[in-house]
């Protein structure tokens, strides 16, 4: 072995790194940190709504939560809304899903007119605000075609994310190689056939995160049909409100009911995520 | 001697990319048996003109006939085709999310409609005669890149082909994993399967050819049979052609 000046066995031990590196990475540290901010956060929250006189009444909003009456247990406004909030995001997912697939595989589909027909689709959808395409339905469309306002709801939601979800499924369609279009083909698979066994279980795994994104964004825009009075979780807060005064109880309740619903959907995705994830 | 059974028959194909060329006036007829070299040098035309073959890609005018039946663009017919005409790709395209069992199984059962267990049966058969039936469950990723091939011809197989076209199939592999592909394309030979092989493997096509094509620019330039092919070939640019890749 050659000498090189470098001590023999075990090597020498790297440097330390400076104080302040090490001071700021530690967990303690961290946690201290992010406490403080938080706390002033809440602290200056706390302590303008005292500078405006506001009066918190904390301890009424657990009765909109559940209540035990004389009949027995009863859930509150605010889960029944949540309740209804799930439901009518997720029937406006699985639409929007079904629009979506049909507008990317037209899209993909070759033909001048089925592409021509899903560009002109998404365009339009993507530059007309949410809110718009919900007045469209309910004011406009609705009493054309003598549909409720939950069905306009439905409908707003599902097309305004169909325009989205179809680009995501576009882009986990066109990610996988074209040597499995040929190798499927070579079988003689239809295109039916290599979509379904082939193409679509290897894009899952494409398109899972961005999915996860739009059923969140979804789910956070469903609020907005609050505005023509269909019940769901912000309605309810609406009411809430109106009958109470608790403006801030309330929307706080209600904004930490919706972060809760989406952290729980992202943490549930991403276990799905491990189980698709194949390498090639 | 009973009349040999045309299988391809190509006559004044032509193919274009746009205002390109790709294929000129191509006459090719392959016998019942026959097994097919075509070599020539990159762009010259071997992968378009095999890939016409199982409807890959579509010839712009001329006549293709295969196995008795015409193929052109919309052809009902391509779908009974292709099962009939197997593939085997330069970079093996097995299905990445299927085990190699579900491989060699997906087209059996969706597309030829058979058993399950039938289907099971096939594919571990056709994996003995690629010698690696250790490897049935594993996915694809797990093995090396011969024996993703020779899972690539299995898979071909088991749709009981009676055509086999290879193109360039050892070309994206390791050096010590091209014996093994090609040994098992030798066997295949023997049990007297159609083929055509585009590759450059030169010591395989003096085994199994029973014609040598060499391609250039699009053009079919020489036919001929591999002792005439290899020794006397008539055209000088074939000739220059094997001397490059015979030095080695």
């Amino acid at each position: 072995m050659t000498d090189l000046g470098i001590t023999r066995g075990k090597g020498q031990p790297l440097p330390k790194p400076p104080f302040y590196k090490r001071f700021f990475d530690s967990t303690l540290v961290s946690i201290a940190i992010y406490a403080v901010v938080i706390g002033l956060i809440a602290y200056g929250s706390y302590a303008g709504a005292q500078g405006m006189g506001y009066n918190w009444q904390w301890y009424r909003v657990p009765q909109f939560l559940y209540r035990n009456t004389e009949i027995g247990f009863e859930w509150g406004e605010i889960p029944i809304g949540l309740v209804a909030t799930i439901k009518l995001s997720v029937t406006s997912f699985l639409l929007a899903t079904a629009i979506g697939l049909l507008v990317a595989l037209l899209r993909l589909s070759g033909l001048v007119v089925g592409s021509a027909v899903a560009v002109a689709f998404l365009e339009l959808i993507r530059n007309i605000p949410l809110l718009v395409l919900l007045y469209l339905f309910y004011y406009v469309l609705g009493p054309i075609f003598s549909f409720d306002r939950y069905t306009a709801s439905i409908l707003t939601l599902a097309i305004f994310h169909s325009a989205l979800i179809s680009e995501i499924l576009r882009a986990g369609i066109n990610a996988i190689p074209t040597g499995q279009w040929e190798a499927a083909k070579s079988i003689g698979m239809t295109p039916y056939q290599t979509y379904k066994y082939i193409i679509l279980p290897q894009s899952v795994r494409f398109m899972l995160p961005p999915m996860t994104g739009e059923v969140v964004h979804l789910i956070k825009s469903s609020a907005i049909v609050s505005v023509i009075a269909v019940a769901e979780l912000t309605t309810f807060g609406r009411n809430i409100i109106s009958d109470t005064y608790m403006s801030f109880e309330i929307w706080f309740t209600i904004a930490l009911v919706y972060l809760v619903v989406t952290l729980i959907l992202s943490i549930g995705v991403s276990h799905l995520e491990k189980k698709y994830a194949v390498d090639q | 001697m009973t009349q040999p059974t045309p299988m391809i028959e190509v006559t004044n194909l032509d193919k274009f990319y746009g205002a390109f060329q790709a294929l000129k006036n191509i006459d090719l007829t392959v016998q019942q048996g026959e097994k097919v070299v075509i070599c020539g040098p990159s762009g010259s035309g071997k992968s378009t003109l095999i890939r016409c073959f199982n409807g890959l890609e579509w010839h712009n005018s001329g006549r293709l006939v295969i196995d008795g039946i015409e193929v052109y663009d919309g052809a009902k017919e391509i779908r009974e085709l292709r099962q009939e005409v197997g593939m085997v790709f330069q970079q093996f395209n097995l299905f990445p999310h299927l085990t190699v069992l579900e491989n060699l199984m997906i087209g059996p059962m969706k597309v030829r409609k058979i058993s399950k267990t039938q289907a099971e049966e096939t594919a571990r058969n056709y994996l003995d005669r690629v010698h690696i039936p250790e490897q049935a469950e594993k996915y694809p990723a797990q093995l090396s890149g011969g024996q993703q091939q020779r899972v690539a011809i299995a898979r071909s197989l088991c749709m009981e082909t009676r055509i086999m076209l290879f193109d360039e199939p050892t070309s994206a592999l390791d050096p010590e994993m091209i014996n093994e592909v090609l040994d098992v394309m030798v066997e295949l030979a023997e049990t007297g399967m159609t083929m055509v092989v585009v590759t450059h493997e030169m010591g395989f096509a003096r085994k199994v050819a029973d014609t040598m094509v060499f391609m250039e620019a699009g053009q079919i330039v020489e036919i001929s049979p591999p002792e005439q092919f290899f020794t006397n070939p008539s055209s000088e640019r074939c000739r220059l052609f094997l001397n490059q890749i015979l030095e080695h």
